[in-house]
């Protein structure tokens, strides 16, 4: 078999495309652009176009380059892309390279104003007037700078499709059915609409067409998935520190509290605590999973160093507690502001000593939801904290997706014992120990301050303890606890999130991909397009650490296995060899860590090196 | 002889100390005991929170029935403020050192009293580090002299001061020594509906104990100056009308959430704890005579409470039931249907 590398843009001249380009919008940060790159994606949605975005953003409040993708794909393809075919290039500090990077065939979008000249003969040039559109539009000065992107808006539904019915419906979705502001932004949109019509003739080939691919589905960020995941779950005190890209989880759980609230006294069933650091956050969790709420906080990268510490006091006292870790791009400060995965083997291994962490990993908005109750779940059955890692790409764009589903199990409160159960333990063993383990699952049962029987206190402690929870130094009593946290480990294995396996055929076809997270759609799309050239994957996708026995089966049954991961060190990959005593040689690690999400090109260009 | 609650002291007591035979941090541990006899504290609503450090020992000393949480060194503050927001109803007492709360625990410390959550702070404040043998903390005394390290030539930081400055409704200071004061003071704390912050100097009798130490027992009795003449009164307790009057003809009335008193008989010094300025300088002025200024240095009407601010629920968020912690599918529907 021939393999041949897929040509990086397949649009060189063609003559009409539809519905499957990529529409990328240069403007400077905090310049507003946000509501305009919403509108549009908020358009093709309702016209029933599969649709994407992407937003490349500054560690920065105002002025730096941001860029935003949005990608429309017929074929249902929701993963980044590595080219733009349309841009429009409207901050001139990174215009001259955003054009340069623009395919032959593509399409620039500039303001007239700027009269910047027209250096490439391969692709076309819309100029567009855009200080006399908004000058004409009589918009409040405060105003001006912020509405100028409406300008693009306008232009680009009338040069690629996109109805003004559309247009509007979409700003009074962006601006939640305001039609004060929505009809302000509009005024410009239209003008800039007319104008392009008028003045405007199409000389580009791309064009979006109404389709039926979105009816009955949502728009939603990971970050706002994952704070209704835990509302539904149950979630009762949050406690956190700022920390990008994490916030908006919270912000979230702010935002939406409300389907909590006590609907007699109007007070609030989650108390949401802004802590004076991380360390303080993953405190006051701590404290909350011990005294019986169910705690959640969300960090990123540094935050959760900041947690190390504590983190091992809850794995080792067994206390309850949910960390989210949107990830961002480390070591130190790194790329706040950039996506990948780099904290995998860290949150697996966090804090001093021996422990090991039960670490979730949502591919989807649809899973960050699921995750979002399922953590808390997870967390007071096994006693200990669960870390559940996202990431900015998953977390801070929007994505479409399916309705989530309800919970299909009732809130999991594991083995908490209320006076009663207690009072009926204590018949039936004639004694009540924390840390014995009664059940042979390594989790014992545990009591919550309140709780009026003479025999339910016991005394919480990082240091040494035996199974009665008294202080002990004693070797034998530490290597016992030790053991039996392991054993728990085991239990935690068996309850976890397990992989879900996409196979090529009823054989195993030669190569198996293992990934996790945000990297699904490209996994996806790659498999797809890998098929289309006659190279057959199955794809394994691991939701969860510990790792499952099937992860094993699933590298034994294929000739190769890739796993494909975006870090730099090959993080899953270490975690697979470390946990197996197994001959793994044909189990290769394709890593990327660039700071980007990843692209399908990607890994189709790995596979096919790799298969060549 | 039982309590309110048919308890008797020796109910409240905990496991044998393992300090050093004379710690002033026992004498405290002996105090709480009583003070929770003599209040009939339910001990299942009392949680018991402490760092890291000798200090930090002593919950496993006292009130044996009450659930106890001995968390990581300076950060017992927010495993105090995440316990007692899960569940408003807990009792809460937290010990505390000068390391664990000058040192590292001073954000968390502050933060903790900016919050104003409901608890009583004891620090057992011995102007050194015991468990890693004798260094100076924050609060060792500038000019201190020690066997190992020699010479403090840094101020030292009063987390008194640091507490009236943060914004603590209640701080009182006291002395191992002093079983009365810290007693009454212990007890008005418990009835204060907010952060209350005792510091009580309680010297180490192993590494901070020279006579001339400034938080040494000798010195202590010999330099200790109470701020006022105290009598705690509980709520519902009434004592004959003509006896008060007869007692505190002076007397500053300091009632407590829970309609207790606190009857400060002013001495010399005529200070008003409910002067914040004035709180400040003599805390100040102590310090600059290297003076032991004991009493309740500063109170002021309890503010909002944590859980008050975060505008939650009366029941305990810990003991929610089912329904309060999951919405409806059809909430889950109309919810994403505004997603659409």
């Amino acid at each position: 078999m021939v393999l041949e590398m897929q040509p990086r843009s397949e649009t060189a001249n063609p003559s009409h495309v539809v519905n499957d380009f990529t529409l990328m919008v240069a403007t400077k940060n905090g310049s507003g652009s946000q509501t305009s790159n919403e509108v549009l994606i908020r358009s093709l949605f309702r016209m029933g176009i599969p649709v994407s975005g992407k937003n490349l953003f500054p560690s920065n409040i105002k002025g730096l380059p941001t860029w935003y993708s949005i990608r429309a794909s017929k074929d249902g393809y929701i993963g980044r892309k590595e080219y733009n075919e349309i841009a429009v290039t409207f901050n001139e500090l990174t215009a001259a390279e955003d054009i340069s990077k623009i395919p032959a065939g593509g399409v620039c979008i500039i303001p007239a104003d700027w009269k910047w000249g027209q250096s490439r003969h391969d692709i076309t040039y819309y100029e567009l007037p855009v200080k006399e559109t908004v000058t004409a539009a009589a918009v409040p000065q405060e105003f001006r700078d912020r509405i100028a992107n409406m300008v693009y808006v306008g232009a680009c539904a009338y040069l690629f499709g996109i109805s003004m019915d559309v247009v509007r419906q979409a700003l009074l979705d962006t601006f939640n059915q305001k039609e004060k502001p929505a009809m302000m932004n509009f005024g410009v949109v239209e003008r800039a609409f007319n104008w392009a019509q008028a003045n405007l003739p199409k000389r580009d080939p791309y064009v979006f067409e109404p389709m039926n691919e979105t009816a009955g589905k949502i728009l939603i960020t990971g970050n706002e998935a994952a704070a209704l995941g835990s509302l539904f779950g149950g979630v009762s005190v949050v406690a956190w520190y700022p920390i990008t890209p994490s916030t908006s989880l919270v912000d979230g759980v702010l935002d939406y509290r409300h389907i909590r609230r006590d609907p007699d006294t109007g007070k609030e069933t989650v108390a949401v605590v802004q802590a004076e650091d991380e360390l303080a956050a993953i405190g006051m969790l701590i404290g909350a999973g011990w005294a019986g709420a169910r705690a959640m906080t969300s960090t990123s990268g540094p935050g959760i160093s900041l947690m190390a510490e504590f983190t091992g006091l809850a794995y080792f006292a067994e206390i309850p507690c949910v960390v989210w870790d949107v990830t961002r791009v480390g070591p130190s400060t790194g790329l706040p502001t950039r996506t990948g995965q780099g904290d995998l083997l860290f949150l697996y291994v966090l804090s001093h000593g021996d422990t090991r962490h039960v670490v979730l990993l949502p591919g989807s908005v649809g899973e960050c939801f699921d995750m979002g109750w399922q953590s808390l779940d997870l967390a007071e059955q096994l006693q200990t904290p669960v870390f559940v890692m996202s990431d900015l790409d998953l977390g801070m764009n929007i994505w479409m997706s399916d309705p989530f589903a309800y919970p299909d199990k009732p809130i999991q409160r594991g083995k908490t014992l209320s006076k009663e159960t207690l009072e009926g333990f204590i018949e039936q063993y004639g004694e009540w120990y924390r840390y014995k383990d009664y059940d042979q699952d390594g989790v014992g049962y545990r009591t919550i301050p309140g709780i009026d029987h003479p025999k339910a206190a016991y005394f919480t402690r990082g240091t040494g303890h035996n199974e009665k929870a008294i202080y002990s130094e004693r070797s034998e009593d530490w290597v016992a606890n030790l053991k039996r946290i392991h054993h728990k480990f085991e239990t935690a294995r068996a309850i976890v999130p397990q992989p879900v396996i996409s196979n090529a055929g009823d054989q195993p076809a030669r190569i198996g991909i293992i990934s996790y997270g945000s990297n699904d759609p490209a996994i996806v799309e790659a498999r797809e397009l890998l098929a289309a050239r006659g190279i057959q994957t199955d794809y394994l996708r691991v939701r969860a650490l510990p790792l499952a026995a099937s992860v094993y089966e699933f590298i034994r049954t294929h000739e190769q296995v890739l796993v494909i991961e975006n870090n730099f060190d090959g993080q899953m990959a270490q975690i697979i060899r470390m946990e197996s005593s197994e001959n793994l040689s044909h189990l290769k690690s394709l890593s990327l860590g660039d700071s980007l999400p990843m692209t399908a090109q990607w890994i189709i260009d790995r596979i096919v090196q790799t298969e060549g | 002889m039982a309590n309110a609650i048919g308890l008797e002291r020796a109910d409240y007591k905990g496991s044998p100390s393992t300090l050093c035979p004379g710690c002033g941090h026992d004498s405290i541990s002996n105090q709480i005991i009583s003070v929770a006899y003599d209040m009939s504290l339910p001990m299942h609503r009392v949680i018991k929170l402490s760092g890291i450090g000798c200090s930090s020992k002593t919950p496993a000393y006292f009130l044996g029935r009450s659930h106890a949480f001995n968390a990581v060194h300076g950060r017992m503050p927010s495993v105090a403020t995440g316990a007692t927001t899960a569940n408003n109803q807990l009792i809460a007492i937290a010990v505390s050192g000068d390391g664990d709360t000058g040192s590292i625990g001073l954000g968390q410390y502050k933060h903790l009293i900016r919050r104003n959550v409901p608890l009583v702070y004891v620090i057992e404040n011995n102007g050194v580090y015991g468990l890693t043998k004798g260094q100076f903390s924050a609060t060792s005394d500038e000019g201190q002299k020690l066997k190992y390290y020699g010479l403090n030539e840094l101020p030292a930081i009063d987390l008194c001061l640091e507490a009236v400055v943060g914004g603590a409704t209640f701080v009182a200071r006291s002395f191992s020594g002093d079983s009365k004061q810290v007693q009454t003071l212990l007890k008005a704390a418990m009835a204060h509906r907010g952060t209350a912050v005792v510091d009580i100097i309680s010297p180490c009798v192993t590494f901070n104990n020279a006579d001339e130490a400034n938080k040494s027992y000798a010195y202590g009795k010999a330099n200790e100056k109470p701020l006022h003449e105290y009598e705690f009164i509980p709520a519902g307790y009434v004592q004959p009308r003509e006896e008060i009057v007869a007692d505190y003809e002076d007397a500053i009335e300091v009632q407590m959430h829970d309609g207790s008193f606190i009857k400060l008989k002013k001495l010399d010094n005529g200070h008003d704890p409910r002067n914040r300025r004035q709180a400040i300088d003599v805390l100040e002025q102590a310090q600059r005579e290297q003076l032991f200024l004991t009493g309740l240095l500063y109170y002021e009407e309890p503010r909002p409470i944590l859980t008050e601010t975060l505008r939650i629920v009366d029941e305990p968020l810990a003991l929610l039931p089912d329904a309060k912690l999951r919405p409806s599918e059809e909430a889950l529907t109309n919810l994403m249907k505004s997603f659409m």
